[in-house]
């Protein structure tokens, strides 16, 4: 399994997780989905609901999920999963991440240290257990 | 008719199908008329004391059930329903 990203979209990610750092911030992509291979075309971020630890949690509200849902529609691509930061902590799923996880979804899981990105890794839930899958950054289109 | 929409999740259990059409007076009926014609899919509505699962919300129109009757909330031909898979998690 495989999720490719644009160094755009890894910019965009870095800089709402950066800027919410200490608190959790979190996201959604999507784009073409083909066998193994998931190529994101559109990655967004939304509001961290969360009214816990900001900085241990983080929660969509159902509202921007139905919009997510929506503008995938309206672009007629997939949803095809979220990210979100663990601040000082490692790029890896929680108990809670499990809690909540659902089929088919990636899960990006980002490592942000002393308020830079570090690890970025991706995840999806097969059979109740995260399988970790690889994650390519493109790198960015010459423009001439 | 009701009209269910299924999140991105849970279509591979409804053969792919964005939303799916049922009869039903009420949510619960909705949920548990879906849950028998994609069997597959129960298990990510119901937990273990068949009440709907923590990590999923309802919506009639764009109101969360639990701000109206929950799931004997009564529906009317044309209601739509939304599944709303709860987006959440965190460290440990």
């Amino acid at each position: 399994m495989k999720l490719i990203l644009d160094q755009q979209h890894l910019d965009l990610m870095r800089n709402h997780l950066e800027e919410n750092y200490p608190h959790e911030a979190c996201g959604f992509f999507s784009g073409d989905d083909e066998a193994q291979v998931r190529d994101v075309g559109d990655l967004w971020t939304v509001a961290n609901k969360s009214t816990e630890n900001l900085k241990r949690r983080f929660l969509i509200d159902p509202v921007d999920y139905l919009k997510a849902e929506r503008r995938v529609t309206e672009n007629q691509t997939n949803l095809l999963g979220l990210f979100h930061s663990h601040p000082d902590h490692p790029a890896y799923p929680s108990k809670h991440d499990l809690a909540a996880a659902q089929p088919y979804f990636s899960y990006i899981i980002a490592s942000v240290e002393n308020g830079k990105l570090g690890d970025v890794r991706s995840f999806r839930l097969i059979n109740d257990e995260f399988h970790e899958e690889e994650v390519i950054i493109k790198p960015e289109k010459n423009i001439s | 008719m009701i009209k269910v929409f299924i999140p991105t999740p849970l279509r591979k259990f409804t053969n792919g199908e964005s939303s799916v059409a049922v009869e039903a007076g009420s949510v619960s009926e909705a949920i548990s008329s879906l849950a028998s014609a994609f069997p597959e899919v129960r298990q990510h509505l119901y937990d273990a004391n068949d009440e709907f699962r923590k990590f999923i919300r309802i919506y009639v129109g764009d109101e969360d059930i639990h701000h109206l009757d929950g799931p004997a909330t009564l529906l009317v031909n044309g209601d739509d329903i939304s599944i709303i898979p709860a987006i959440a998690g965190g460290t440990n």
